[in-house]
């Protein structure tokens, strides 16, 4: 077809797959929590069906017989044949899956598994019952219409003279009244013939009857069709498709057949000289006799009223657009498709304009106008609206987080099929929206810690009988906003974290000292650590080489802190705090030996001004930073920047208290602090190279550039983590052990 | 004079195909994603042809045309369906609820013309 060759459609077909697989699998959740009202089954059959449709439309002839299949099994159940047994729910989940598999596989062009989906059609057989192999083959569904060669010249100019040919139909054609109720007009018909050849159309009045006897329900005229033609009886029996079953229509060939069956020969028309000289017999119209409808040729001012309109017809020229007016499509209101780049771009111009704003705010100060001046009013009122135009535009990107924990539900499924556990998935909160890179960036850490939470959460069901819980363990997944972040949490019902077993593991390792004095949060951030786990017990599912420190690492990365709370025989939760942008950082701006950079604001604890009471001295220079819960490292950012070399005193100096992701934490000595504030991320890799300790730079106001530092970078080379670290840079990357459960 | 069509599909794809079709051959378009929608539009528009997928939310393709068929001035606007079965009994059901035709899916741009042009009067072009 024409459409194929069209990648934006072919975009926009994928786009909406995932949009209908998502709904799909929603209406699945809510069927097997028992909250499906009628419409549920209706939702998902459409989903799938719609998937058909479209992937038929590009020739995705795997994807639409896989469809094809479940759809005809989701019909049972939507027609109330089968019943949406939890059995059968988790075969269709399964099926879904599989569907968005194909789905993903037709968009990538790659092939994929098909004894997968041979086994699923079995299994939905099974369930279901064979289905009707007749509506099986996707290939029958084109049968009625054959292709056929076409003469568009003969279809564009019926009057044109043709070779004259014998070969041909004589057609008898008598309308029931269910032809014109349905919108049928013998007459376009019988003019959709002259794609095949030339035809003399005789209308038969013999059984009209006088005025007040006619029922205007019924047709009274009969029509004879002489057709000049090389086509087969079934291409022009194709014509009358949609009448075969409200007309009687007997054809026979020319040649076999008596003369026309013109009763009245009078009424004969040639249709070469006098085209479609048929009435529209519309039923509603009381008129008892043709009335010989206009279609000049070479004029294009009569044109046939023939919708069954019995108005005038007045729009030929005048109402409706012409041909150029071209396709007004109506666009559904509510929302509207943009390129992402535009909105990035978008983005990027209200960062500048930010930038800009801040910088005339700053020439305009040094003006030193008097307070009240209207520049300075007219100043606020526009500082005000950049602010408001940014956080508009950083909304566009802003996304549900229901996609998202939609694929987890798969992971779910496929955790629990391969661990063998019963796995309930409850969703919290997943209207709250993040932006679509944090979302995207998200899908590696969260199916790392949902494939955790089922593998090494979540106890056996035998064990969780025998400690009097439900056998079918839940894993929640919620997403909620808090000052200005949002906090994904992935809580489990398990067993929650050994924390004696996960200190031994620590300790024979020789990640921490046998006397070393621990916290229960100290315990389990060791989870946390770069090769904790153990090649022990590596299962098939969660030990893949990836521990919790690199997805940890990915969340920091997104600039999100990771943490575990847990409590024995209860469970475990993870949660991450994430910006809700990339794109804005709320920082606290610095002064460095007359350098200015940005220091983060999450990773700050606190600021403080030194006294000498507070910092000791240690070692060959070294200084640590007293306070109220243990001794903390002191560094001159200047100095790990190298703007000077010299330690500072540190008497008119300020001290910033920060703590990385893996609670490391050190003093950083500044000149001063300027002011908090969100800035512009402006990424320095892309524009230059990585530095380290830097995370990325900003403009400031007054147009320079300044650094944001990078606090992990930064304490790593300064500050022990709170454990013994020291062995691990030998240790080998391990793999993951079940040390959650008991 | 160009053909007024009002295109009723649920998946946005179809009516992206429906509507890029239409307009490449000179159709007016005009697009609604439900039944519902696609009755306000009727009326609306006065469309020349609808062509109108069955499953759909709120109102299926069923309900669009019985309800169309109600409206006694559009009594007999040619509505053709969308269907991706040629199944018999669809097609009896169709036609009960008042069809005209039906466009078996997928279809293309000369699939859609042959439809349209023995239902409605598209001769104004010639």
């Amino acid at each position: 077809m024409s459409a194929p060759g069209n990648d934006d459609f072919r975009a926009s077909f994928f786009e909406e797959c995932e949009e209908l697989l998502e709904a799909m699998h929603e209406g699945f959740g809510i069927m097997l929590d028992g909250e499906a009202d009628g419409e549920t089954i209706h939702v998902v059959f459409r989903a799938v069906h719609s998937i058909k449709g479209g992937a038929g439309a590009f020739g995705l002839d795997a994807l639409v017989a896989f469809a094809h299949h479940f759809e005809t099994a989701l019909d049972q159940v939507r027609a109330g044949r089968s019943e949406a047994t939890d059995d059968l729910l988790a075969l269709f989940q399964h099926c879904g899956d599989h569907l968005s598999d194909l789905v993903s596989s037709s968009r990538d062009g790659q092939a994929i598994d098909g004894d997968h989906a041979h086994a699923l059609r079995a299994q939905l057989d099974a369930v279901i019952g064979q289905v009707d192999p007749e509506v099986d083959d996707v290939s029958d569904a084109a049968e009625s219409f054959v292709p056929m060669a076409l003469d568009f010249g003969a279809f564009l100019d019926p009057a044109q003279p043709r070779p004259d040919a014998p070969k041909g139909f004589r057609i008898s054609f008598a309308a029931e009244p269910e032809l014109f109720s349905s919108g049928n007009e013998p007459a376009l018909l019988f003019r959709a013939l002259d794609r095949f050849g030339a035809s003399t159309i005789t209308a038969n009045l013999i059984d009209v009857p006088v005025l007040s006897r006619l029922d205007a329900s019924m047709s009274a005229v009969t029509w004879s069709i002489d057709l000049v033609t090389e086509a087969s009886e079934g291409v022009i029996r194709d014509v009358f498709d949609f009448v075969s079953d409200c007309a009687a229509i007997e054809m026979s060939p020319r040649d076999a057949a008596d003369q026309p069956g013109a009763a009245n020969p009078d009424q004969t028309q040639d249709r070469s000289a006098a085209p479609l000289a048929i009435l529209p017999p519309v039923p509603e119209m009381a008129v008892p006799v043709p009335v010989p409808v206009s279609r000049a040729q070479g004029t294009q001012s009569a044109d046939a009223d023939v919708d069954g309109d019995d108005e005038p017809d007045l729009r030929a020229g005048l109402g409706k657009p012409g041909p150029g007016a071209g396709s007004k499509a109506a666009a559904s209101p509510q929302t509207i498709r943009v390129d992402f780049e535009r909105v990035d771009k978008l983005i990027n111009l209200v960062g500048e304009l930010v930038i800009k704003e801040a910088m005339l705010s700053q020439a305009v100060g040094k003006m030193d106008l008097p307070t009240g001046n209207d520049v300075l009013q007219e100043l606020d009122g526009l500082k005000q609206l950049a602010g408001e135009i940014q956080e508009g535009v950083m909304a566009i990107r802003a996304q549900p987080v229901k996609p998202l924990f939609q694929r987890m539900a798969r992971t779910i499924r496929d955790a629990s099929a391969m661990t063998g556990k019963r796995v309930r998935l409850v969703m919290k909160g997943e209207s709250a929206e993040v932006d679509k890179t944090v979302l995207e960036r998200l899908v590696d850490p969260l199916n790392h810690m949902i494939r955790n939470a089922v593998d090494h959460g979540l106890e056996s069901p035998e064990k969780r009988a025998a400690a009097g819980k439900n056998p079918e363990g839940t894993v929640t997944l919620s997403a909620a906003h808090r000052s200005g972040r949002v906090v994904i949490e992935v809580s489990d019902d398990g067993g929650g974290i050994n924390r004696e077993k996960v200190r031994q593991l620590a300790e024979s390792k020789g990640l921490v000292s046998p006397s070393a004095v621990m916290s229960s949060a100290e315990i389990d951030a060791l989870l946390f650590m770069p090769g904790f786990s153990s090649k022990d017990e590596v299962s098939e599912l969660s030990g893949r080489g990836v521990g919790l420190d690199v997805v940890r690492s990915e969340i920091n990365a997104l600039g999100g802190r990771m943490s575990i709370s847990s409590e024995l025989g209860k469970g475990t939760v993870f949660s991450i705090s994430l910006p809700l942008t990339l794109a804005v950082l709320e920082g606290m701006v610095v002064e460095v030996a007359g350098q200015t950079m940005v220091v983060p604001i999450t990773a700050i604890q606190e600021t403080l001004q030194p006294s000498s009471a507070q910092i000791h001295t240690i070692g060959s220079g070294s200084r640590v930073l007293c306070i109220r819960d243990g001794l903390v490292p002191v560094a001159d950012l200047g100095a790990i920047f190298g703007f000077r070399d010299t330690p500072v005193d540190l008497t008119n100096h300020v001290l910033l208290v920060i703590e990385t992701e893996t609670e490391r934490r050190c003093a950083l000595i500044v000149d001063g602090l300027q002011d908090q504030r969100q800035v512009v991320i402006k990424s320095l890799e892309t524009n230059y190279s990585q530095v380290e300790g830097i995370a990325a730079a900003t403009i400031l106001g007054d147009g320079r550039i300044a650094l944001i530092v990078d606090p992990e970078g930064i304490v790593g080379g300064i500050a022990p983590a709170p454990v013994n670290l020291s062995r691990l840079s030998h240790l080998d990357p391990l793999e993951g052990e079940d040390l959650v459960t008991a | 004079m160009s053909l007024n069509v009002l295109a009723i599909d649920d998946s946005r794809t179809m009516r992206n195909l429906l509507s890029a079709a239409l307009g490449r051959v000179g159709y007016s378009v005009d697009l609604a994603e439900d039944g519902e929608v696609g009755l306000e539009r009727f009326a609306a528009s006065d469309p020349d042809v609808v062509i109108t997928d069955i499953n759909m939310p709120n109102l299926d393709g069923f309900g669009f045309i019985e309800a169309a068929r109600r409206m006694t001035r559009h009594r007999v606007v040619p509505i053709l369906v969308l269907t991706t079965e040629s199944a018999p009994e669809l097609r009896a059901r169709a036609r009960s609820a008042g069809a005209t035709g039906w466009i078996v899916k997928p279809f293309d741009d000369e699939k859609l013309v042959w439809a349209i042009e023995r239902v409605a009067n598209v001769g104004g072009q010639q």
